[in-house]
């Protein structure tokens, strides 16, 4: 197996390296199937393969799969596609791609492909038909086509897959998903918004009625499924590569794709790329000691994920508007997200003392909770 | 006949309805006496010095979105990388478009400065329409300079016969052909008598599709042989250029100027004192392997944490709170021990919640789990407030003794120091190495005196210096 990567690495760096025997690219793509199931890690591999191999020549598939993970598309706004609250407790990891498109929901039951080409060979029609066929060839009787929105779709209806594509200067790559087993449960779960009252023109999921190809053919392997894919697409594209497995935290093999994951992971590229957006809605204000009840107006601006401007109407009887003030104050140029501004809140809070202060907190605490 | 000029009248044309006047004149100006410099500049071989090239203005190109592929014909302009008057290279990135699940990024063809963008976010670009007006650098040689070296300057004109067509370039232009892999029988010459210039060989680039070039390429081309004065000039000048920046404080840090100012309104007093933590030492080295075996990193906080609980007990003063005009006094029943925490946000405060019920391992436990959520970012107002007394060891970074600031509505607080190995003389008059650290208390003089801040300090040094009497008191 060893030597199938150094095979493949002398390939993929434009290497003259033609071997012998079956383990070889004649010329038409290369497989991969990456070992890593970190959301981050694969996303960077991606990258790496669209800015470092010669994709004029021949393309390349690259076959992965994730840890439970929400994928959200480049121009998206986290929170109105998923509850981050409920994907903290449950320690789901957000991502953002760089390709466009919609939301994902991501775990071990969820294949993914990605298929690389020189700009002038993208062509996403083709690619979905290596899925399709393959799923014929292996499953004579699922009813599978592919969509002019580019899904997928089982019995004419449920859709087991979604695609993304991005273009850069040269290269381009068409991934999309496929649904083998995922945990559907999981997947409602998080994929709603964190709180009420967003309004944006960040690109929305479409949502479908959703299928996993295990509940129509049970008897379908993972392995199989990957085996088939492999083949239809060396059939496809006239290559002979068997699948060579990779390990994208090898910085051997992948230099450079430490510092692109670390990117992935930066607070700066999941959420501060969220396109502008406002914030509108109510906030319930309870005194936990007189039992008094009131309700306060929130309107908020946010670029680049950091608030650019906080309007707070709470009424005059209920909080001087000097605290409500200071709170707004505190809250501009914080990013938005409930951790940053519990931190200033709580700093605010301290000398206030006696009815204020518990006013202020029960303020200050439905402000945060509106960040999620 | 001469395509470039030809160009050039369409452009000054237009930019004549959009432009100043000074502008359109000075495009045609560069242009057209350029292919007279080439000659000079052959002509003019005798002179060796090499000066440096100065850029001078080149004409505003109108970029245009070229074609996506799929016959896209509109997309949406999705993000802006660069703005009206920032300085672009080939092949930066200019904007992100999308179109139907596609992200495409757009990059410059052109060495330039932006002068115009035709679209706001969230706009509908349509292909083959102007995106953005770049204005060209191009890197024109002045007549004093001269590139060639001796050996080159004799041939008048270099020429390459291809094809039985006489092609007519500099050796700088022919060099730049010849990095590009460029055939100059297939470039078409715009200078006079159809010599290939260097604008020639950057349009005939431009048009090549999928042409992989090196950004650095263009820079290469200039002097070949750098004199110390070229190096100076050329070398961005290493002065100290040093500016005040001012920007308004936001967020986290606007908040805690409020809560210092308050805080420096409380009268301070401080009160300091040395622990010999020999035994406390031994005592954790001997518990460590227990706890880590159910899966809890101990440090020695949670023993000083507990120790001041346990010294609580004896002065509730301290634990206590006044209200605005000093008026009343609040005995809190909660012991919720404050844990200065250095995070990347700042110096944040979280709590430990009912220390007076909890034992040290539980403590222990409750400060692995704020410290991970403190290294995370993820501290929530229920951790961050409700606190009631503060230790803050900052000996963790350094430092001995310390002048810690009372965090209202707080009444004293503790900082602690690094624990050091120093002699110190046991009861027999041996010396021995012990482990001492510093506290350095503060308190609010106004309901607190010296002697109970002296009091408290004695019983808790009195625990952590024997912690046997620790195991008696504990509840």
């Amino acid at each position: 197996m060893m030597s199938h990567t150094r095979r493949a690495w002398s390939l993929l760096r434009g290497g003259s390296g033609v071997g012998s025997g079956s383990s070889s690219c004649d010329g038409g793509g290369l497989v991969l199937r990456s070992r890593s199931t970190d959301v981050y890690q694969n996303l960077a591999l991606e990258d790496w393969i669209d800015a470092n191999v010669d994709l004029e020549r021949r393309g390349v598939l690259l076959l992965w799969r994730n840890r439970p993970a929400v994928v959200i598309g480049r121009h998206q706004n986290p929170w109105a596609e998923c509850d981050l609250a409920a994907m903290r407790r449950a320690g789901i990891p957000l991502a953002r791609r760089r390709s466009g498109g919609g939301t994902v929901f991501h775990d071990l039951g969820n294949l993914n492909l990605t298929f690389f080409a020189s700009k002038k060979a993208y062509d996403r029609q083709r690619n979905l038909k290596v899925i399709t066929d393959a799923l014929r060839r292996i499953r004579p009787g699922l009813q599978v086509h592919a969509t002019d929105r580019f899904d997928i779709l089982l019995n004419g209806h449920l859709k087991i897959s979604g695609s993304a594509s991005r273009l850069s200067r040269k290269s381009s790559y068409h991934h999309c998903t496929l649904l083998h087993s995922a945990d559907r449960s999981a997947l409602a779960a998080v994929l709603r918004p964190s709180c009420p009252g967003i309004h944006s023109n960040a690109t929305p999921s479409v949502p479908s009625p959703v299928a996993n190809l295990l509940d129509h053919a049970p008897s379908l392997q993972w392995e199989e499924l990957l085996d088939a894919l492999a083949n239809q697409y060396n059939a496809e594209f006239s290559s002979g590569a068997t699948a060579t497995l990779v390990d994208p935290a090898d910085e051997s093999a992948f230099p450079g794709l430490g510092r692109v994951a670390a990117e992935l992971r930066d607070w700066n590229w999941t959420f501060g790329k969220t396109p502008k957006f406002s914030v509108q809605t109510v906030l319930h204000l309870t005194d936990d000691h007189s039992r008094a009840r009131s309700s306060a107006q929130l309107h908020m601006e946010v670029k680049n994920g950091v608030i650019d401007s906080c309007q707070l109407d709470v009424p005059a009887d209920w909080l001087p508007p000097r605290l409500s003030g200071e709170l707004s104050g505190v809250l501009v140029g914080e990013r938005f997200c409930g951790h940053r501004a519990a931190a200033a809140v709580t700093a605010l809070l301290r000398p206030e003392s006696g009815e204020l202060r518990h006013r202020l907190r029960s303020l200050c605490d439905a402000v945060v909770s509106v960040m999620g | 006949v001469l395509p470039v000029l030809s160009v050039v009248f369409q452009l000054s044309q237009q930019y004549r309805r959009r432009c100043f006047r000074l502008q359109t004149f000075r495009c045609v100006r560069t242009l057209q006496p350029l292919s007279f410099r080439w000659d000079r500049n052959l002509q003019t071989l005798s002179s060796r010095t090499l000066h440096t090239a100065t850029v001078s203005r080149g004409p505003i190109v109108q970029f245009k979105l070229s074609d996506i592929g799929e016959g896209i014909m509109e997309v949406t302009v999705k993000e802006w990388y660069v703005k009206e008057g920032d300085k672009v290279s080939q092949f930066d990135s200019i904007c992100e478009v999308q179109s139907d699940k596609a992200s495409v990024t757009i990059t410059s063809r052109y060495d330039g400065v932006i002068k115009k963008l035709y679209y706001d976010v969230d706009a509908t670009a349509l292909v083959g329409k102007p995106l953005v007006d770049i204005e060209t650098e191009s890197k024109v040689i002045q007549e004093e300079d001269v590139v060639e070296t001796p050996a080159m300057a004799r041939e008048e004109h270099t020429h390459q016969e291809i094809k039985g067509h006489k092609t007519q370039a500099t050796p700088a232009v022919r060099r730049l052909a010849m990095e590009n892999n460029i055939k100059l029988s297939e470039v078409v010459g715009t200078g006079r008598d159809g010599r290939i210039l260097k604008e020639d060989i950057l349009n005939f680039l431009a048009k090549q599709t999928g042409a992989i070039l090196p950004p650095t390429l263009f820079q290469e081309i200039q002097t070949p042989a750098p004199t110390p004065a070229a190096v100076a000039a050329a070398a961005q000048p290493a002065i100290f250029t040093g500016k005040d920046v001012t920007e308004p404080l936001k967020g986290f840090h606007k908040a805690m100027v409020k809560t210092m100012t308050a805080a420096l309104k409380i009268p301070h007093f401080g009160y300091c004192d040395e622990v010999d933590l020999s035994r406390l030492v031994a005592l954790r080295a001997e518990l460590r392997s227990t706890t880590e075996g159910r899966g809890v990193k101990l440090s020695y906080m949670p023993f000083f944490i507990k120790a001041a609980s346990l010294g609580l007990l004896h002065f509730p003063i301290l634990n206590a709170s006044v209200d605005e005009g000093c008026q009343n006094i609040t005995y809190k029943a909660s012991h919720n021990i404050g844990l200065a925490m250095d995070t990347s946000q700042g110096l944040l405060v979280p709590n430990v919640k009912n220390v007076q019920l909890l034992s040290v391992f539980e403590i222990a436990q409750e400060l692995n789990r704020l410290q991970t959520l403190g290294a995370a970012g993820q501290l929530g107002t229920s951790e961050l407030t409700g606190g009631t007394f503060t230790l803050s060891n900052i000996g963790s970074i350094g430092g001995t003794y310390a002048k810690p600031v009372i965090l209202p509505p707080e009444v004293a607080i503790g900082a602690l120091g690094k624990i050091q190995i120093l002699p110190r003389f046991d009861a027999g008059g041996q010396m021995v190495r012990a482990h001492i650290m510093n506290v350095s208390w503060s308190a609010d003089h106004r309901i607190i005196d010296g002697a109970t801040m002296c009091r408290f300090s004695n019983l808790w040094r009195e625990y952590l210096e024997n912690p046997a009497c620790m195991v008696l008191d504990l509840k």
